[in-house]
């Protein structure tokens, strides 16, 4: 059925003959049920002709009539003799036979400059979805986001202030919000088509996203004259490529008086020669989350790539040797490695492991089983004896925050290997096995101090077991507080963390190997093998 | 599992000798045997301290007090630095003086920076217990710890003499003093 009503008539008149398409022209008569929309277009021009038909000559007599106090009466006036040329053409055209998108181009809308034409019909969304399709992304749904030039919104103002003034003269009112907004018809239409032809849904929380970019060249002095009149809304900023972004230019047309804006923008908006061009249509895939626990076995290998003046000390790393097989398998652009706390180049991370997550951006292929993800942990394992992967799973973004909280009331558990000055005998030492939740102030070590705030920072190690090695060696097995700086508590660093073990024991003392024997963290939940 | 050490462990390098290169400034500001050691960190960070050979160092000397109040005006003491930047801290050159140290034969002896830079802090561990300065002066007993500049890491350590340098020195001078005598 047919949409428009009787009510409707004057103003789908006055915007048909000024340049304005069918679906330009439901919008602002408020059609808000998506069906009228997604007939063909040339079907539309001719019920919408059909419709207005019986009473064209009327609508001279009537446009003629109203007193002459319209200043754009003329202009006016010229526009409807163009159009309704125009008019005669595209029945010709379609006489013809000619395809749907052929047509529009011969008279491409004013307000819309052509995204409720030729945008909107199957060529165009074929034309889309090919290069989704030619993306290589693996994907369920999708989100289809589109950025219209931002005069667009200028035509759209001017075009409801006209509609708003032909419905005064019939003392009827036009809200904002009564119109049916041009990205929302713009959706009605094409996410069936898109859904139809991909063979997913649309839906709005999908990770894989389908963007496509209009512009219009011809039109985009169209906002220039707003910088003029409020020069606080257009501030450059660097990272704009221009200061007539959609959101400053909506903000301008907010504060325009209504006769400033009619006096600098033709109203009806003169019809443009071209639709608007294809800026880009590009695919990306919202990042998904590996989670799992790693041990390192190398007293040679930094947790990240340790790198100083440009130049690697080490050719490896923890997260590279994980990550880089997840970048292949999951066909990812890049990675972002965290982890519950880290250990020096020279530690080993022994027991369970640490909990470890990965970020990977932009994934191609993201749907695996966990057979798939037991066997890319294998992969994983067997390229390196540096270290060894358990636990690994696809976890939630929101799930990698267990992993972080909690990062100081956590313990872990270390053994070190300790070496005195003065020569020790088993029971020098047995004294540390009794102490319990001992609390040390460190100030941050030397070592870290360029870049970290030097702060005193209270620390509990909760307990100590010793084990006897020879006259000058001995091995510590401490259970401490998460964040403590276990070789500053053996040596002391300059005396800076106090107590530490060669103040407790009056010697002097010194870290030779330290090994983390557990993260006391339960995230990831372990998995059975 | 952990593998336990074998019985004879090898020597292993001091914390100093592992994580630090030592720089020595002789004579500081012309006064004989005034010897001070910088300990420079790879991540530049400077510690200054006495050299073995300082005064303060030999037998027999006791230390009475030590203080960082350097003028009417200033004292190290003061010396706050607050987040990542360490804003606020104490600029110093080369010269600046960083405390006096107070013997009980009477002596008076300055410390001074030898590397330009700005103060992170002082050790106020030598206040109360000035003996730690005299038994460990290369850990416990430092002065002072000093930020270099980034861009000038490298340049501040141009004028100090290496370890094999200082100990060259050191032969003359002990050859000069027995020849003399």
């Amino acid at each position: 059925m047919f949409p428009l009503t009787e009510e409707n008539k004057h103003v789908a008149r006055l915007l048909l003959n000024t340049g304005t398409c069918p679906r330009c022209i439901f919008r602002f008569c408020g059609v808000d049920f998506h069906a009228p929309y997604k007939l063909p277009y040339k079907e539309l021009l001719n019920e919408l002709q059909k419709f207005l038909e019986t009473e064209k000559d009327e609508l001279i007599l009537e446009v003629m009539n109203p007193p002459p106090k319209k200043i754009r009466l003329q202009e006016l006036e010229d526009s409807i003799d163009n159009l309704s040329q125009n008019g005669e053409g595209r029945i010709s055209v379609s006489q013809d036979g000619s395809i749907a998108s052929k047509n529009s181009n011969l008279n491409v809308c004013n307000v819309c400059l052509g995204i409720l034409q030729e945008f909107c019909e199957k060529d165009f969304i074929k034309k889309v979805c090919q290069k989704v399709e030619a993306s290589g992304f693996e994907f369920t749904s999708l989100v289809f986001s589109v950025s219209f030039p931002p005069q667009l919104s200028v035509r759209e103002h001017a075009a409801w202030l006209l509609v708003k003034q032909e419905m005064g003269k019939q003392s009827l009112s036009l809200g904002r919000d009564d119109i049916v907004q041009l990205k929302e018809a713009y959706k009605w239409i094409t996410h069936p088509l898109f859904s139809e032809e991909l063979g997913v849904p649309i839906d709005g929380k999908s990770l894989f996203e389908v963007s496509v970019v209009f512009a219009h060249p011809e039109t985009v002095e169209d906002c220039h004259f707003l910088a003029a009149i409020c020069p606080d809304c257009f501030k450059p900023a660097k990272n704009k490529q221009s200061v007539f972004t959609r959101m400053a230019v909506m903000k301008a047309l907010n504060k325009i008086k209504e006769e400033d804006f009619l006096k600098q923008f033709p109203c009806p908006p003169n019809s443009p020669k071209a639709v608007c061009a294809v800026l880009e249509i590009e695919c990306a895939h919202g990042a998904v989350f590996v989670a799992g626990r790693y041990n390192k076995y190398s007293r040679n290998l930094p947790q990240t790539p340790w790198i100083i003046d440009g130049e690697r000390k080490l050719e490896s790393s923890v997260e590279e040797l994980i990550s880089d097989h997840l970048l292949a398998v999951f066909k990812a652009e890049s990675f972002n490695f965290s982890s519950s706390g880290r250990e020096d180049v020279d530690v080993r991370t022994l027991g369970n492991g640490r909990p470890f997550a990965i970020e990977l951006v932009n994934p191609h292929r993201v749907h695996f089983t966990s057979q798939e993800i037991k066997e890319l942990q294998q992969k994983i394992n067997n390229s390196s004896n540096k270290i060894q992967v358990r636990d690994l799973q696809l976890v939630t973004r929101e799930a990698i925050g267990h992993m972080k909280e909690g990062e100081e009331e956590k313990t872990k558990t270390y053994s070190a290997l300790i070496w005195t000055n003065k020569a020790i005998q088993k029971k020098d030492i047995e004294f540390l096995n009794d102490i319990k939740d001992l609390k040390i102030d460190q100030k941050t070590p030397l070592r870290v101090l360029h870049r970290r705030p030097l702060a005193v920072r209270a620390r509990v190690i909760h307990s100590m077991e010793t084990q006897y090695v020879d006259e000058h060696h001995f091995r510590l097995h401490l259970k401490t507080q998460a964040g403590t700086y276990i070789k500053e508590f053996v040596h002391g660093d300059f005396g800076r963390t106090k107590p530490n073990i060669g103040s407790l024991m009056n010697v002097t003392a010194d870290i030779l190997e330290l090994d983390v024997e557990s993260v006391d963290v339960d995230w990831p939940p372990a998995l059975d093998d | 599992m952990a593998t336990e050490p074998e019985a004879a462990e090898p020597v292993v390098p001091s914390l100093v000798d592992r994580y630090f290169t030592r720089w020595y400034k002789p004579d500081v500001k012309g006064k004989f045997c005034e010897d001070h050691c910088i300990l420079q960190h790879s991540n530049r960070i400077c510690v200054i301290t006495l050299a073995e050979s300082h005064p303060v160092l030999q037998s027999g000397k006791t230390i009475k007090s030590i203080s960082y109040q350097i003028s009417t005006n200033c004292s190290r003491l003061q010396n706050k630095v607050s987040g990542k930047f360490k804003r606020g801290a104490q600029f110093l050159t080369e010269l600046a003086p960083l405390c006096k140290i107070y013997c009980s034969d009477g002596e008076e002896y300055t410390v001074s920076s030898c590397v330009r830079g700005r103060l992170m802090e002082v050790n106020e561990n030598i206040l109360h217990k000035p003996s730690i300065l005299q038994e460990k002066p290369s850990t416990e007993g430092y002065i002072a710890v000093v930020l270099p500049k980034f861009e000038e890491s490298k340049s501040i350590t141009e004028g100090l003499l290496t370890q094999k340098q200082y100990e060259e020195v050191m032969v003359k001078r002990i050859n000069a003093t027995t020849a003399t005598s």
